[in-house]
């Protein structure tokens, strides 16, 4: 069980956090036409678009209710309600979403009455839901935004029908997908649900509207794909409600609540055991033999995992990410014998103890470079922004995580399932490779009668080649 | 911030938007707002500063996005590129504990960093809880021995553009003055000619395109006391007082500073670009035409007279091929009026632009380059901007990094003119970046191959793409015979028909 040390110095520098409200914002742009508008200053979504632009190299819809001195001030239910108001007016999207941030939240604003009133006033909006959510960004970090969206997104749009629950079609397959999963990994576990001949219903689908795929139509003010908001009424006709991500517990149980579907909880999709209890769980739902194509991947992952375990074994890793994604390298790592040596999470959760590893700091980048010059490390996996601190660290960096914005494809990028395992495994070890472990330097004797002589072309060019 | 002091900055003479309703920029509307707010603004401004601790007081939202974001470049220290963040808990905020995390966070950076000096962002938060950032500022220099210089620019205060002249107020009240320039250097003396203090506000060394310029300048003997921010280091923002002359050059963001700094000190300030072949030659002809040293005078025409020669031959044939394209242009911050001169020099026919952001004078100019009947895009919406460029048949559309993927996704050719973007066009050698650059956005083989459907499912293409005129693909040079079948029959006999032609 891994020790939390908690953050214990006043300023934060090179941080690893994002905040919650874009978190939030995100988990919204996982349904289909639909948009965010965060209730703060204009900056908080220029930043967040900014953000996200350049980590997935899309147009993201994003408003603000642009809150200015005088709403700041007088109070801003109002902008809330013109904000709405103009949304629904321009672009008619299937769902708005209202996450707040530190300013609104500090003023004290009443998103409730703001979304009453608005519905008064308006009821020619009427059909399209309005997603208020609490999320200053002085509390919690990205992932738990998103999973607060999640959260208030079941509790706006979902009925509660446990006593009507009628008798499930045998083949949908609920799915929550924590922040944690990439485009790419989405991909991966829809194909996998549907080798089982079972319908996933990924709630949020990510994987449709972020994936970088180029449509017809030449704009768009809201997402371009996603769940269908209209799929949220069918949540309670699912056999099983696959739950990715410790941090969506609470969305998960309040799902349970209201539709009486049972949830199966995965802390996340990383290495041969986790997979395999995907796997056996699916065979198990749908009574379906495990497809061929499954075994044969997961043949493949055990192969690789002897292929890499003698340069992964021992290698020394410093992982800094959401705590989610962090639990699940720790044992993406850690099944092959590698070690976590430093871990860093922007803030606490509580499957932060299960993490492998001695102990996990919250804290920074700076945290991260710390430790990792005090313990020894071979690589680190972390967002973009620990370019530099690799570069002051001497060690290789791989991408994970948010944001990614100096790479191509990061947000595509496959961790889990077998395949996704194995092709995490070949990276991290063909970077371990590169550092060439291991190698002894070579000693001179003092007594050798070795002569130096350079046998490269550019230098024989240089010297000889002119006679010729 | 007080109101007093905010309506201070809004009203500001020298800019010609002073006198219309949209002075100190209008009201941003709920649900239809894009843009940055009055910290971002500020942070923009001055966070090339290459040797300060830039430290953001707030929660986490304000740097936790923003750090390490800007394709400004420094010849030195990278300490502005390490973000830095009070990163406000729930508890701070309750208890009024932030302002203690303040100091002991001043302390930490200048303890662990050793920076020039501390610049403090105010932000949202604790600009509503009423902290007092002035005085904690004031107190930590004191107690540290370093400069701490407080930017209090709350995102509700307004728009990103009031946020940089925020940034340029706070450099003029408690930086500018307060150190006098070094000597000059041995071998800057041996030149024989007088050397003279020049200043740039508004210069932010995008992609490192001031080090296109700067050499020019060296040659002509101006010293640049301080650029404001580009490459900047705290000790040269402290001597920009004792410029003899100094240039606004991007937009009208930070024009107080010229302003004020004329008003305490007399100095003389002009507006110039340096972009395009003859704004550079301007600009240079404007510093020596304002020091008034006629040797300089001469040395700059010989430099420029030089350089013109060099840059006309080197872009003729890149002329040849860009001439006739037709540009659509959307900028932000950058000058409308500069770049289109640019634009102009290559042979290329800007067919409107965006003026957002433009002051009246800009749009006289605009007018004066583009004619009495140039278009001007004062809503730079992304459904108005891809119409006009289906509309009026342009070639590339030049804007911020904000509309790229939206370009990209109407398909539209599209080159980065915002401060994200990874190449310098300043100076006469930007130029040919420029041409560069534009080229191959044009001629890239992407467009057509974007617009092509696949050859199964239709028969014809998007508007604007090429290729795909009917027939399959050609194999084994056969499909000749099968494209005006294919378009006499219908769609599942061309099927047929091709499927025919793969076999053949």
């Amino acid at each position: 069980m891994a020790e939390i040390i908690k953050r214990n110095k006043a300023l934060s520098v090179s941080p690893l956090k994002a905040s919650q409200s874009i978190g939030a914002a995100l988990a919204f742009l996982g349904f289909q036409r639909a948009i965010p508008m965060l209730h703060g200053s204009q900056g908080c979504s220029a930043f967040g678009k900014i953000f996200f632009v350049r980590h997935f190299r899309e147009p993201i819809p994003l408003q603000t209710t642009a809150m200015d001195q005088i709403t700041t001030v007088m109070g801003s239910e109002e902008s809330v309600i013109e904000g709405l108001k103009t949304i629904a007016e321009k672009s008619r999207p299937a769902l708005i979403g209202i996450p707040t941030t530190g300013l609104s939240e500090t003023q004290g604003s009443d998103l409730q009455l703001a979304v009453r009133e608005f519905r008064r006033r308006y009821p020619e909006y009427a059909a399209i839901p309005v997603v208020p959510v609490s999320t200053p960004d002085y509390v919690g970090c990205l992932e738990t935004g998103f999973a607060k969206a999640v959260e208030a997104i079941i509790e706006t749009c979902v009925k509660d029908v446990r006593d009507t629950r009628p008798q499930p079609s045998r083949c949908q397959i609920n799915v929550l997908t924590g922040s944690c999963l990439t485009p790419g990994d989405l991909e991966e576990l829809k194909e996998i649900i549907d080798s089982f001949g079972m319908h996933p219903l990924l709630l949020p689908d990510l994987s449709d509207s972020l994936d970088g795929h180029l449509v017809e139509q030449d704009f768009s003010p809201l997402t371009i794909g996603g769940t269908a908001v209209s799929e949220l009424r069918n949540l309670h006709d699912a056999v099983a409600t696959l739950v990715v991500g410790r941090s969506l517990d609470k969305a998960a149980d309040r799902l349970k609540q209201l539709t009486a579907v049972p949830t199966i909880r995965f802390d996340h999709l990383m290495g041969l055991d986790a997979v395999d209890r995907l796997i056996d769980t699916l065979q198990w739902i749908s009574g379906k033999p495990v497809p061929q194509k499954l075994e044969r991947q997961r043949a493949q992952l055990q192969d690789a995992m002897l292929d890499c375990h003698f340069t992964l074994g021992g290698a020394r890793v410093a992982v800094a990410a959401d705590p989610d994604l962090l639990n699940g390298f720790s044992h993406l790592l850690a099944g092959v014998g590698a070690k976590t040596a430093v871990a860093v999470a922007p803030v606490n959760a509580p499957v932060l103890t299960h993490v492998a590893a001695a102990e996990v700091k919250i804290g920074d980048l700076e945290d991260l470079e710390r430790l990792s010059r005090n313990v020894g490390i071979d690589l680190l996996l972390s967002n973009s922004h620990a370019v530099e601190s690799a570069k002051r660290l001497g060690v290789p960096l791989l991408r994970a995580g948010f944001p990614q914005f100096d790479t191509l494809g990061g947000y595509q990028k496959t961790w889990i399932g077998y395949r996704g395992s194995r092709q995490a495994l070949f990276d991290l070890a063909n970077i371990v490779l590169s550092l060439e472990k291991g190698e002894i330097h070579p000693y001179r004797s003092i007594y050798s009668q070795k002569q130096e002589a350079t046998h490269d072309t550019a230098a024989a060019a240089a010297t000889g080649g002119r006679s010729h | 911030m007080k109101q007093r002091e905010l309506s201070a900055l809004l009203d500001e003479p020298a800019c010609a938007h002073n006198q219309k309703s949209k002075s100190g920029c209008a009201r941003p509307k709920p649900g239809a707002t894009a843009g940055g707010c009055a910290f971002d603004g500020a942070q923009i401004a001055l966070l090339p500063i290459a040797d300060v601790a830039h430290i953001v007081h707030g929660s986490i939202a304000c740097a936790g996005s923003s750090w390490d974001n800007r394709g400004t470049r420094s010849s030195g220290p990278r300490l502005f590129r390490i973000g830095m963040t009070t990163d406000l808990t729930e508890q701070d905020i309750i208890m009024g504990r932030s302002e203690k995390r303040l100091f002991h966070s001043i302390r930490q950076a200048i303890e662990d960093y050793r920076p020039a000096a501390v610049f403090v962002y105010n932000t949202c938060v604790p600009a509503l809880i009423g902290d007092d950032i002035e005085a904690v500022c004031k107190a930590a220099a004191e107690r540290w021995h370093t400069p701490v210089v407080p930017v209090d620019a709350a995102g509700f205060y307004g728009t990103k553009n009031l946020g940089n002249r925020i940034a340029g107020e706070a450099m003029v009240r408690h930086v500018c003055g307060t150190r006098e320039p070094d000597p000059l250097p041995e071998n800057a003396r041996s030149t024989g000619h007088q050397i003279h203090d020049i200043a740039l506000i508004g210069e932010y060394n995008i992609a490192g395109e001031l080090w296109h310029v700067l050499p020019l300048l060296d040659e002509l003997g101006l010293r640049v006391l301080c650029t404001l921010s580009g490459d900047a280091r705290y000790r040269e923002v402290q001597t920009m007082h004792r410029s003899q002359v100094n240039m606004m050059v991007c937009s009208k963001a930070m024009v107080n500073v010229a302003r004020k700094l004329q008003e305490a000190f007399g100095t003389p300030w002009f507006e110039g670009s340096f972009y395009g072949v003859h704004d550079v030659s301007r600009a240079l002809r404007n510093f020596a035409g304002l020091i008034g040293d006629p040797d300089l005078t001469r040395r700059s025409e010989a430099l420029i007279a030089r350089e013109e020669g060099r840059i006309g031959e080197a872009l003729a044939p890149w002329r040849a091929k860009l001439h006739g394209r037709k540009v659509l242009l959307y900028t932000g911050g950058v000058k409308s009026w500069s770049v289109i001169a640019a634009l102009q020099e290559l042979g290329m026919e800007v067919v409107a632009t965006g003026t957002k952001k433009s002051t009246e004078e800009d749009k006289a100019r605009i007018r004066e380059l583009m004619g009495e009947d140039a278009v001007m895009l004062d809503d730079g919406n992304p459904r108005a901007l891809i119409d006009m460029v289906h509309d009026c048949g342009v070639d590339v559309l030049i804007a911020g990094g904000r509309n790229m993927y939206t370009a990209l996704k109407a398909r539209i050719p599209f080159l980065d003119i915002n401060q994200e973007r990874e190449f310098g066009y300043a100076g006469y050698r930007g130029m040919l970046e420029l041409a560069r650059q534009l080229l191959q956005t044009i001629e890239s083989p992407v467009w057509p191959a974007v617009r092509r459907r696949a050859p199964w499912t239709s028969r014809h293409v998007l508007p604007g793409g090429e290729g795909g005129s009917g027939e399959p693909a050609a194999r084994d040079g056969g499909a000749g015979p099968y494209s005006h079948a294919a378009a006499a029959v219908s769609a599942s006999a061309t099927v047929a028909g091709a499927k025919m032609s793969g076999v053949s």
